[in-house]
């Protein structure tokens, strides 16, 4: 079993554990016992932190809204579609009347790359994020 | 965080999370600490068992209430008189730290002013807490020597959210417990990595590093680095976007949502739903398909935590590296290849090899991050910001020496009474918050069977004189009706609330808590007053 250094994706503590994989699954999760916050303890939603990963109602395929009904379709598809519609409605009203909302989720790379492309692909700065809540 | 952006110049935690065990005093606001913040929690048991007295301001019998040896259970929304009597207090007895405020501060005459004209016999008349208490707390907390500050959404989710905060930045100047080790002022967050989106630039007035959007220095450093123009028009904020403020041509056409689930977290649902389906175009990217996704016209599907590297940053500023252990399920990918495959198909080429490269870029254009290369985060626990350049060793505690912005600023503040008071129609006042067991709005908690199993179903907490007089059983269906919508859970009694106020928890779908609450919002830090609305309640036979 390999334990993999990881923190935790719950909250602002930022616990740092070992994620347990076998068979390229994660199975459980241990505390580290040096890390400064977590030393050797976590809370219930970190013990259980594996839980969702494998959990079957993943989205494994992009959609594609067709008549109403969002439907798979492959990532050239879903991809061009975004650019063009998103290039299409910057080019008719402008790019602020884009919006983009960045992730408390997400890592600090992708917030990084998700601002850059809002402010310097789509030209406005109209980015935020669930923090005010 | 604009609140303690403005007094000090800084908008994130001062200490680290661990210095918490070694205060003498600890002051806790608003957070239901236990529960939202675990391992906080456990530095609190800890210094209290070596001895630290503990004050909570909080209008809830919390489990760190009934710890308190001072517990100002104060009505809702009446932080600022309880905070402006407690520094009357101050400055009637002496304790002052004048040398401190001399040095260190500015606009201090105003707030003394301010102070001067208070009158405590009406303090206790509107916080509902006693002279004597006011006074004991603050006495204990003025005369330590090490006094921590910490506070939560509680705080920051008023009508006065910034002026709340500003007021608790105050009382820590006035007394000189900031700017060194174990004393400071601590804004808790709520998520995982909060800091991290924010300190990236994910806010519409500022670039990575909270560096202005509106200062033309700043701009030209990120045109050259991008090869842009960047647009000097601050964006719009959160609830502007989806509640389509603003003239009707500032209206949004398109949004793309990483990761977020405003149909749930958003107040006012009704709003947030109609200005989603009045979009041209909505692409989502997230784990699951949840109600915002389901709303999209396209949806991608996104790479958990697990599934790749990358760094997030804590409530200390703690910038921590996380490995890839898995691949991600199907044809899942990762938010930052997303990101690059769209860019490039818009006609901007985004290549990097590695998230180690992207933060290159990053540790170049973001002077707090100056230092944050991945191969100095690898194999530990990561360094706290500020970290200027690859020798620093990171920064535990803030405002040593010298503020951010250079001097602390008071701002004194008056009472906001509460932007919707309860009447005979609507005799409630309505908290919400966030359970142990559940993550904001629950896309990925409530996958997880064993948090479902602890706690599956939605409950309003309500205390047991309210409930015998409305004559409702202890586990009825009961509707909760506010000005703009209702919504249905199952009654709990609860000792640990003062009556006439309820509580639930946001999480569950079933019972959206905002369709209830006020979008009234806070003016300078556009924070939605989510905690507190007038409602009724109804047992549903
Ligand atoms: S283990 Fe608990 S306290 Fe630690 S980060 Fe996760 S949710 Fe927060």
């Amino acid at each position: 079993m390999d334990q993999v250094m990881s923190i935790c994706c719950y909250c602002g503590c930022g616990c740092g554990l070992y994620l347990q994989v076998e068979q390229g699954r994660v199975v459980g999760v241990m505390p580290s016992h040096n890390h400064p916050v977590s030393q050797g303890n976590l809370c219930v939603k970190g013990w259980h932190l594996h839980e969702f990963i494998h959990d079957p109602r993943r989205l494994t395929q992009p959609l594609i809204r067709r008549n109403g009904t969002l439907l798979p379709a492959s990532w050239d598809e879903a991809l061009d579609f975004t650019a063009q519609s998103l290039l299409a409605i910057k080019e008719q009203y402008g790019p602020d009347r884009i919006g983009v909302l960045a992730s408390a989720k997400c890592t600090n790379e992708e917030n990084y790359l998700l601002q850059k492309f809002t402010r310097a692909v789509l030209g406005t700065n109209n980015i935020d994020h669930c923090a005010r809540l | 965080m604009a609140g303690l952006a403005t007094t000090f110049g800084s908008g994130a935690m001062t200490n680290s999370i661990n210095e918490l065990s070694s205060a003498q005093v600890i002051l806790l606001s608003g957070s239901n600490t236990t529960e939202a913040h675990p391992q906080v929690a456990r530095r609190i048991y800890d210094a209290v068992d070596q001895g630290a007295r503990l004050i909570v301001i909080d209008p809830r019998q919390t489990a760190m209430a009934s710890l308190a040896h001072i517990h100002l259970q104060l009505r809702p929304g009446t932080d600022i008189p309880l905070l402006n009597g407690m520094m009357r207090c101050i400055l009637d007895e002496n304790l002052v730290d004048e040398l401190f405020v001399e040095m260190r501060t500015e606009n201090y005459i105003p707030l003394r002013d301010l102070l001067l004209t208070i009158d405590l016999n009406e303090v206790t008349a509107t916080t509902g807490v006693s002279i004597k208490d006011i006074a004991r707390a603050a006495r204990i907390y003025a005369r330590a020597q090490r006094s921590v500050i910490c506070y939560c959404l509680g705080v920051t989710q008023h009508i006065c959210g910034t002026a709340n905060v500003q007021s608790y930045a105050g009382l820590a100047m006035l007394t000189g417990h900031v700017e060194r080790e174990f004393t400071g002022v601590d804004p808790l967050r709520g998520q995982n990595n909060v800091q991290g989106a924010c300190d990236m630039g994910g806010l519409p007035a500022v670039l990575p590093g909270y560096q202005m959007v509106a200062d033309p220095v700043v701009r030209d450093k990120f045109d050259r680095a991008w090869g842009v123009c960047l647009s000097d028009k601050p964006g719009q904020t959160l609830l502007d976007m989806t509640h389509g403020a603003g003239s009707p041509g500032d209206k949004l056409r398109a949004m793309y949502i990483m990761g977020e689930n405003p149909m749930l977290s958003d107040p006012v649902l009704d709003q947030v739903e109609a200005t989603l389906d009045s979009l041209d175009f909505l692409v989502v990217a997230d784990l699951f398909l949840t109600e915002t996704a389901a709303r999209a016209d396209v949806v991608f599907p996104a790479a958990s935590f697990a599934e790749k590297n990358g760094t997030v940053t804590n409530s200390e500023r703690r910038v921590q590296y996380m490995n890839k252990a898995i691949d991600p399920p199907g044809a899942a990918r990762d938010d930052g290849w997303i990101i690059m495959e769209l860019s490039r198909r818009m006609g901007y080429a985004m290549e990097y090899e590695s998230s180690a490269e992207i933060m290159e870029e990053i540790c170049l254009l973001t002077p707090i991050y100056g230092g944050m290369y991945h191969d100095r985060l690898i194999d530990n626990w990561g360094l706290q910001w500020p970290c200027s350049d690859r020798a620093h060793p990171g920064t535990p505690f803030l405002h040593k020496f010298s503020f951010a912005r250079g001097r602390g600023r008071f701002q004194p503040a008056s009472h906001v009474p509460p932007a919707e008071p309860v009447d005979s129609a609507f005799p409630f006042l309505l908290i919400t918050g966030r359970s142990y067991h559940h993550y904001h709005t629950g896309t990925m908690s409530r996958c997880c069977p064993t948090l479902n199993r602890e706690h599956d179903k939605p409950f309003l907490d309500m205390h047991p004189d309210d409930a015998t007089r409305l004559n409702i059983p202890d586990g009825s269906r009961v509707q909760v009706t506010s000005r703009r919508g209702s919504c249905k859970f199952f009654l709990r009694y609860c000792q640990s609330l003062a009556p006439g106020d309820l509580y639930c928890d946001f999480h569950f779908h079933e019972a959206p808590v905002n369709v209830l609450t006020l979008s009234a919002r806070d003016p300078e830090a556009h924070c939605p007053e989510f905690k507190l609305c007038a409602v009724r309640v109804e047992e549903v036979i």
